[in-house]
């Protein structure tokens, strides 16, 4: 099964790249109009001397063509009024074109005053957004009608933060923060593409926007961040793996990603790079988790970043309960 | 002082008459690998430029089969990371960059200005074995590793990746002095060699290009140099240039490869929009239109070319005031491309246009750098380009510049100087329906590759939504309808040197000075002093209808006869 309609399945169908026009994505941020008739205007005058040189050519080619009688006629081989004409008309459209597009990119650069600000972290191969209350999603939920600033940092190589139909996209640069900003117009779920190109889950590293109605946004925000205290240790366990990007490179049925399998992982004797070998117990998923790099498994890369730091002891626990639950619900 | 192989082994020695060619006047291995001729090192350049692009062509026949459907097709994540970094690495450094000024124009150049051969001919002996060497570095790295960076290098994915990165980069290294080599040679050519009477004004329009093409080849090049140079330094010795772990700025390399990298862009394209003045103007038999505009364009072009690096940065977190400069440039750049075009079809007016297959493909470099050129338009925009940056578009716009503008052009000017290359004619029909396969095919690959940009679908994915299937399907078939079509090529050209009609001096009837001696050229290129007529003088030409080409008037002969004698 393709892990992208998973993913899909799983967070809800992004209706963006379908809906929208011919060319364009669906139309979902205050900026997005604007880009849009920036496209249509270029777009036009581009499709206007398009049409016109290739007419042209083709009138010169039917009309001039050889053929038995018909001889080449002198004409000038060059005319000053001509050549400045078509020099000059075409460097006002372009300063035209240039004026447009520096007046939306201020507008996109830019966010205003009142910005809800969200933390991305961007490493191989997931996304993960950090609200203000502490809670780190792998989805970015916003609410609608609200500019939303986002600080971009990047764990490992370079990555780029890209909505399609908010028409924004910024790099994410190890070792600097970039900062982009938006204001969703119309609730629903849109695709994030990772656009700069990171390695073997590269085209992988999707996540969802979701623009929520403002009255729903909080309460949903709380019920979210509380997941920790309200569900059962296994079941927020699972919500971990899912929003913390686990499933990007461990799947759940057996097959290999860029990582070992959960599936059957919990009792399992996993053998390493090294040698040896270990019977797969709490001590051993912990370790993996803070210090992947100790031991690696047989047969995979070890390029697995560290959580020491960003998952919390308890986080870590409802992990470990998560991935023992695996072997029981298993037939 | 310009010397031709006599000083080195050559197996067969015979003595020069005008019926010996450069192809047959010695033969052997070593008669090729140490000559000095320009036209045979044309010739090998030629061999080696169309090796990499049949490589090249079929790792992208290959990322076109994967991409025939989303998810795993044909191949694994890595080995398509591998496929296409190799696919966009070896068109670009082994073919692209060197096909037209090192093959058509090693061949052409000395001839074009009645010279016997170029400056420096050691040098240029030694640029192709740089090249080899170069080539089989970075196909090294196939044994060694792969490579699956993306032929950008950017750090810190470069430095941190544990495929064969330093190979690839030395190979890269070693390419340029090859690239140097052949600018530092053209240029002074074209300064020193020209011949008695031609002026700067006198010079066609190829030559032109050939002069800018090189003024970028010895400024650019040094800077892609020192990027790799840093880069070991710091691998090697732990200075943080690139590295944020060591303090460095993974956007500094962005900097310096592009600085490169865009004027290898007008590296590729320049060139090639020389062979199209020279088609254009030929088989429309009209002297080219504007040929001042167009000579000072590439000139422009070449020098402007330096300033526009930073709109490949417009997301990358560049200060909006290097951004807005960087976006007004590049608009400025657009002006003297879209003069060339208007020229170019002016000069067809009132003309009298023969549609054999280098028109056909410089009909096709019209359609295709147009389109190529315009949608650099909505690139080059700042707030659009927020949205295009990193998707199809892309990927969709340089290929029509890279492949629609030079390859066509390539493609043109090789079935133009055939004839005079190996004295053959090829099958003009095949040759024909071959330029509009590849003309559709082409187009079909491509023109959707812009929905799907616009619609995000990023670049170098290996995986895509299902959404995006149908961009990529029909994009895979105009793929193997191109492929095709390159084997239709092959195959007539290798035919016509079988069993090819034997070709005039100008079957054409082009006026450069390259088209007044045998085809294929003597070894010294002329055997008297060719006679010095406008680079698109076509008056002083005529039909013979015995020798099925195209000769100088008796008179325009007589006239250059008395200049020989004055000059004797």
């Amino acid at each position: 099964m393709n892990w992208l309609s998973m993913v899909a399945a799983a967070s809800g169908e992004a209706t963006d790249i379908k809906g929208g026009t011919f060319w364009m994505p669906a139309s979902a941020s205050t900026t997005a109009p604007e880009v849009d008739f920036v496209f249509y205007f270029i777009f036009a005058i581009s499709a206007f001397f398009f049409a016109l040189i290739i007419g042209l050519t083709l009138l010169f080619v039917i009309r001039y063509r050889a053929r038995p009688g018909h001889h080449e006629q002198p004409s000038p081989s060059h005319n000053l009024a001509l050549e400045l004409t078509w020099s000059i008309i075409p460097s006002i459209l372009v300063l035209v074109m240039f004026w447009y597009g520096f007046k939306t990119f201020m507008d996109q650069y830019n966010p205003p005053a009142n910005a809800y600000e969200v933390l991305v972290t961007a490493q191989k191969w997931n996304w993960s957004f950090e609200y203000p209350n502490g809670y780190i999603d792998k989805d970015l939920h916003v609410p609608l009608g609200r500019p939303v600033r986002l600080v971009l940092s990047s764990q490992d190589v370079i990555h780029s933060f890209f909505v399609p139909a908010f028409r924004v996209k910024k790099d994410v640069v190890p070792g600097r923060y970039n900062k982009v900003w938006f204001e969703a117009t119309k609730p629903g779920t849109y695709t994030v593409f990772c656009t700069e190109y990171c390695g073997t889950g590269h085209s992988d590293m999707l996540a969802h926007v979701i623009v929520h109605p403002p009255e729903e946004f909080e309460a949903w925000l709380e019920k979210a961040a509380n997941f920790l205290d309200t569900l059962p240790p296994a079941e927020a366990g699972r919500m971990l793996f899912e929003q913390r990007g686990c499933g990007q490179c461990h799947s759940l049925d057996g097959s290999p990603r860029v990582g070992p399998s959960f599936k059957g992982l919990w009792g399992r004797t996993e053998k390493f790079t090294d040698g040896s070998e270990i019977t797969a117990d709490e001590n051993y998923i912990r370790e993996s988790i803070v210090n992947p790099q100790a031991k690696v498994v047989a047969g995979f890369e070890p390029v697995m970043p560290t959580y020491a730091g960003r998952l919390k002891d308890k986080e870590i626990t409802y992990i470990i309960e998560y991935i023992k639950s695996l072997d029981k619900e298993q037939p | 002082m310009t010397t031709v192989d006599a000083s080195l082994p050559q197996p067969v020695q015979r003595p020069a008459s005008d019926s010996e060619n450069y192809l047959t006047h010695a033969h052997g291995f070593l008669s090729w690998a140490f000559t000095l001729d320009h036209k045979r090192i044309g010739v090998m350049y030629l061999a080696s430029t169309l090796a990499a692009f049949l490589l090249g062509g079929m790792l992208a026949m290959l990322i076109r089969t994967e991409l025939l459907t989303p998810g795993q097709t044909v191949m694994d994540a890595d080995t398509y990371n591998n496929v296409f970094t190799l696919h966009g690495a070896v068109l670009i450094f082994l073919f692209l960059i060197p096909v037209i000024p090192a093959a058509l124009g090693n061949f052409v150049l000395p001839m074009m200005l009645g010279a016997k051969d170029v400056a420096f001919p050691r040098m240029n002996l030694l640029s192709y074995w740089i090249y080899a060497t170069g080539a089989i570095m970075l196909l090294g790295v196939l044994l060694t590793g792969g490579l699956d960076t993306g032929w950008t290098f950017y750090t810190p994915y470069s430095t941190t990746t544990n495929t064969s990165v330093g190979l690839a980069m030395l190979a890269v290294f070693v390419l340029g002095f090859g690239n140097i080599f052949t600018g530092v040679n053209f240029i002074t050519t074209i300064h020193k060699l020209r011949a008695p009477g031609q002026t700067w004004s006198k010079l066609p329009l190829f030559i032109w290009a050939q002069y800018a093409t090189s003024v970028i080849q010895i400024l650019a090049t040094p800077v892609l140099g020192i990027t790799v140079l840093l880069i070991f330094v710091e691998r090697t010795m732990g200075i943080g240039i690139f590295d944020p772990n060591l303090g460095g700025d993974p956007v500094l390399f962005q900097h310096f490869f592009w600085f490169y990298s865009h004027p290898a862009v007008y590296i590729m394209v320049l060139p090639a929009m020389g062979v199209i003045s020279e088609l254009i103007a030929t088989f429309s038999r009209k002297p080219i239109f504007g040929y001042k505009a167009i000579a000072g364009s590439s000139l422009a072009i070449a020098i402007i070319g330096f300033f526009v690096w930073g709109h490949h940065m417009f997301t990358s977190g560049q200060s909006t005031l290097a951004g807005t400069i960087f976006s007004f440039l590049t608009y400025a750049v657009a002006i003297p491309s879209a003069i060339k075009v208007f020229n170019w079809v002016a000069t067809m007016y009132k003309g009298s246009i023969r549609l054999d297959a280098p028109m056909i493909y410089a009909l096709s470099f019209l359609w295709l750098f147009g389109i190529g050129g315009l949608t650099g338009l909505f690139l080059g925009n700042l707030g659009v380009d927020l949205h295009l940056h990193d998707t199809y578009f892309v990927v969709a716009h340089f290929h029509y510049v890279m492949v629609g503008g030079t390859l066509a052009a390539f493609l043109g000017g090789l079935h133009f100087w055939w004839p005079k290359m190996f004295g053959r004619m090829y099958n003009e029909k095949l040759a024909r329906v071959a330029a509009l396969m590849v003309f559709v095919g082409f187009n079909l690959t491509f023109f959707v590759q812009f929905i799907a940009g616009t619609k995000g679908m990023p670049r170098r994915y290996f995986n895509y939504l299902p959404e995006f299937t149908i961009y990529h399907q029909i994009s895979s078939i105009g793929a193997f309808l191109t492929g095709l079509a390159f084997f239709v090529i092959l195959y007539y050209l290798v035919v016509s040197l079988i069993k090819g009609r034997p070709a005039p001096a100008n079957p054409w009837g082009a006026a450069s000075l390259d088209w007044q001696t045998t085809s294929p050229p003597h070894p010294h290129n002329f055997t008297s002093d060719p006679v010095l007529i406008g680079p698109y003088e076509y008056s002083a030409l005529m039909w013979n209808e015995e020798i099925g080409g195209y000769v100088l008037r008796p008179e325009v002969a007589a006239r250059a006869g008395h200049g020989q004698e004055a000059q004797a």
